[in-house]
């Protein structure tokens, strides 16, 4: 089916046995690879090379390859998921790279992050921000009608341009400090504009930001490094947003 | 043995709210007593989990991926349905029911559809609460759109991540029980074994993904939610994870496997574009709104798209059926693309594909109008396949993307093994033998947020909590056995790679036992499959240890219960002489190509029961019967 050139490609990739193993750099060939194979597909491909060569395959995460779940994770010649615009690993594709090219494959770094093998990291710090507070106080069943709170389409669009991020850490990889301000403030955001998150809005971002800064993230310093990195586009104004919903649960 | 689904008779706007009031309740103080085990975390499992947790009972959920919030139900698109009716065309509850069971060609129970439909507007309500940031207009009001196999617009969406949003909201509601104690949630863990003592279910055994250990929990019940199968044709648009495996174990300790034939191949995906490729990625069914499905009129056509003037073009779905146009069924829609892709009259490489072209849409909307509504469907599309769907018309083929059947289920969602409750796309209840788009978001919240609340207490309040507990010779026994079939995946070290094999067996299965299926090739498919299965078992080539990280292991093991369940598809293919919703066998079909029914011989749910692996399995019939909608021939012309 395929009638594209190919190309091969020299990769170095962040080799870790486990959390305790300090970790180095391997080198990799990528033979026979097309313009049209995802990146993840060309990883496919190493990998089946090194299994059948006896050789441990590269472990990464990823799911569903369509770039909306979030579990992709990986830092490519320095940018996190490549630096492609709102791109996510498994949505870049070979086209991008050419024959030849060196490519460098890191996990995410960062404190909260720690490393579990290979391009794998513990993210579960990010579950921790959203258990201490990022939801409504609603129970299962003896809610209002859908259409009983008016919410006029520029708020529930704003909400939703918050509520798009995919949790994934890429803005926390590609921040200077390690920080999730960037993906506590989506989250903060969506529900502090919806009448249905108002109620609870000064308890919430305090409960989110004490657990950003217990799980080790850092704090923001205005690089935006963040919304580079972020493969849906998440804008830096809801950093301060939550800035000034902080500030308003102090008084 | 003839099953009974214990469903409600009555007449039918009554029968859900009367089964509730006569179900048995376990009282507050009582709750805490017992346990509840969830496994997976997609719209159904999340939901469940929240709203059992939030009822008192302490629950222990599970999932394969590093956050409860990467389930699969993330991915879908287009939106949810519920029978609102905000728009006032016609809708009503009654209206979704009768939708839903004709659209499933007459193959799901009444009484189950009639409370879905009853319970959909109840999760909008409920979605709305959580924050889910819907689509509205200016004046603040819930905005609808259409989906295939409806005449009314009941579609919720938000943008095109309808699936994440709704996820993300159980997956806060979940998040909200894990910090109040109620729910304790394990990430990358994977269910390897039911243990089922005396024929009751009492726990799970799983493996830790990360330090490989295999790990016991009991409880008083167990839900799967696990998802669907249709991974079983190695290419389709489920995430690379979902497997068979949970619900194959339980099927192994003595659960019935309930019509497994019944897969749906999703009309517009992109198409493969080469052997190296991982999955396909679906476009949502949202977009036949506004898009148009044509080919062109000569065979093999060389000319580019903007070139073949409009009497060069065959609008199939337009033509053929009129009153629905672009937004036939699922199963119609794509065995039509199918049938034009046959005639030598597709369109890309190797032909398989099919335009889906906006460009009226954008002469009578503007371009911006839909970029508005699919603007990220666009954008991926451009991303994988590096054409701008404004400019040129998308190329489309079906996918394997969704699977109607699953483990059978009483109208308690419980499986015929006590204690094992089975929820979402991992059952087999609703859909029939076709699923509408838009309403496998709606299932999977009704049973996990309204359905599993009721109907769990119906069991648990007939029981002693804490029967069994994880020092039972079962548990010893079951987490032994799976380290031994872990151990010996790992000792074959032969020559092929997992991938390799599950390669082969999709091919075989899309081949044989997809969009079109015959005697001969499902026999052929019958034959090849242990032959495959064997070979795996021999010269399987997987690296590293069982105490690790290691993901060739997980699939492996995902691959060996494919190399089982495959055949079990393929014979139930082959033991359904008809043709209904996505099983299509074309020695049944009616002159102009139409699925055709036979509902003297077949109107009942296909319960199989398995025997071991070379073994025949049992086939149990449960009988449908339709006192409301009327069987008959399933039009959309």
């Amino acid at each position: 089916m395929s009638d594209h050139k190919t190309m091969t490609l020299k990769l170095i990739v962040w080799r870790q046995k486990n959390a305790n193993d300090p970790g180095k750099f391997e080198t990799y060939t990528a033979k026979n690879i097309t313009d049209h194979h995802s990146f993840l597909e060309m990883l496919d491909c190493v990998n089946e090379d090194l299994i059948l060569e006896g050789r441990e395959p590269i472990v990464f995460d990823h799911d569903c390859r369509e770039g909306i779940c979030g579990t992709c994770s990986q830092v490519i010649n320095g940018l996190p998921h490549g630096g492609s615009e709102r791109t996510t690993v498994c949505q870049l594709h070979m086209r991008l790279f050419k024959d030849g090219d060196t490519i460098y494959i890191e996990p995410w770094r960062a404190r909260a992050f720690p490393i579990l093998k290979d391009l794998v990291c513990d993210r579960s710090a990010l579950d921790k921000i959203i258990q201490s507070g990022g939801y409504t106080s609603c129970h299962t069943g003896g809610v209002s009608d859908g259409n009983a709170i008016l919410i006029p389409k520029p708020v529930a669009d704003e909400s939703m341009d918050a509520a798009e991020c995919i949790g994934c850490g890429a803005c926390v990889a590609g921040c200077p400090n390690g920080a999730a301000m960037l993906f506590t403030s989506a989250k903060v955001s969506q529900l502090a504009l919806l009448p249905q998150g108002k109620g609870e809005a000064k308890a919430r971002v305090l409960a989110m930001t004490n657990t950003m800064t217990d799980c080790g993230f850092g704090n923001c310093s205005n690089h935006y490094e963040c919304q580079a990195a972020c493969p849906k586009g998440i804008d830096v104004k809801f950093i301060a947003r939550m800035n000034r919903e902080f500030i308003k649960a102090q008084i | 043995m003839i099953l009974d689904g214990k469903c409600p008779t009555g007449p039918i706007e009554q029968t859900w709210d009367k089964y509730r009031f006569d179900l048995k309740l376990v009282n507050p103080a009582n709750k805490r007593k017992y346990n509840v085990i969830v496994v997976g975390t997609g719209l159904a499992g999340a939901a469940a989990a929240a709203s059992l947790g939030e009822l008192g009972y302490n629950v222990q959920a599970f999932c394969y991926q590093d956050s409860p919030r990467r389930a699969h139900s993330i991915a879908a698109q287009g939106g949810i349905n519920a029978a609102k009716n905000y728009p006032n065309d016609g809708d009503s509850i009654y209206r979704l029911f009768y939708d839903t069971i004709k659209g499933g060609d007459y193959r799901a129970r009444e009484a189950d559809v009639w409370r879905l439909a009853q319970v959909s507007n109840n999760i909008i309500d409920q979605c709305v609460a959580q924050g889910v940031p819907f689509a509205r207009d200016y004046a603040g009001y819930l905005d609808n759109r259409s989906f295939g196999g409806a005449q009314v617009s009941r579609t919720f969406f938000a943008r095109g991540q309808t699936g994440q949003q709704l996820l993300l909201g159980a997956y806060s509601a979940l998040s909200r029980q894990i910090h109040l104690g109620s729910v304790k949630m394990y990430n990358r863990r994977e269910m390897l074994d039911l243990v089922v003592v005396d024929g009751v279910t009492r726990g799970i055994t799983v493996r830790n993904l990360v330090s490989g250990e295999m790990e016991s929990y009991a409880a008083d019940a167990v839900c799967l939610c696990t998802g669907g199968y249709v991974n079983v044709f190695y290419l389709s648009t489920n995430a690379m994870g979902c497997s068979v495996t949970a619900i194959w174990k339980a099927a192994k300790k003595g659960a019935f496997f309930a019509n497994p034939c019944y897969t749906q191949i999703h009309p517009t995906c992109i198409p493969q574009a080469g052997d190296y490729q991982s999955k396909l990625t679906l476009m949502s069914e949202s977009l036949r709104n506004d898009g148009r499905c044509w080919v062109p009129k000569k065979q093999n056509e060389t000319r580019l798209p903007g070139q073949i003037p409009e009497e060069d073009r065959d609008y199939y779905l337009e033509r053929k059926y009129p009153s629905y146009g672009n937004l036939a069924p699922r199963d119609i829609a794509s065995r039509a693309a199918k049938e034009q892709c046959d005639d030598a009259r597709g369109v890309g490489p190797g032909g398989r594909g099919v335009y889906l072209d906006f460009a009226d849409s954008i002469n009578r909307l503007s371009e911006d109008t839909i970029r508005e509504r699919y603007g990220n469907l666009f954008e991926m599309y451009e991303k994988i396949t590096a054409d701008n769907g404004y400019k040129t018309p998308m190329r489309i083929y079906p996918a394997p993307h969704y699977s109607m059947g699953g483990l059978w289920v009483d109208y308690n969602l419980m499986s015929n093994v006590p204690g094992l409750f089975v929820l979402g796309e991992a059952n087999f209840s609703v859909h029939g033998a076709n699923r509408l788009g838009a309403s496998a978001l709606m299932q999977g919240l009704a049973d996990g947020y309204f359905v599993i609340p009721s109907t769990i207490a119906g069991y648990l309040a007939t029981i002693k909590p804490g029967a069994v507990k994880t020092d039972h010779a079962e548990f010893k026994k079951s987490a032994a056995d799976t380290n031994a079939e872990l151990n010996k995946l790992l000792n074959i070290n032969g020559k092929r790679t997992v991938t390799d094999f599950t390669r082969e067996l999709g091919t075989l299965m899309w081949n044989n036992c997809g969009m079109a299926r015959n005697e001969e090739g499902l026999k052929e498919a019958l034959k090849k499959i242990p032959a495959i299965r064997e070979e795996f078992w021999q010269n399987v080539k997987v690296t590293g240890t069982g105490a690790e990280f290691n993901q060739q292991l997980e699939n492996a093991g995902r691959t060996a219960d494919f190399l089982e369940f495959a055949e079990l598809m393929c014979r139930d293919s082959l033991h359904r002489n008809e043709s209904c919703g996505g099983h299509f066998r074309t020695e049944h079909q009616t002159s102009d190509g139409e699925a055709m029914r036979d509902d003297v011989n077949y109107c009942y749910s296909a319960a199989w029961e398995f025997k071991g692996v070379d073994k025949e399995p049992e086939l149990h019939k449960e009988p449908l019967k339709f006192e409301h909608v009327h069987l008959a021939v399933r039009s959309y012309k």
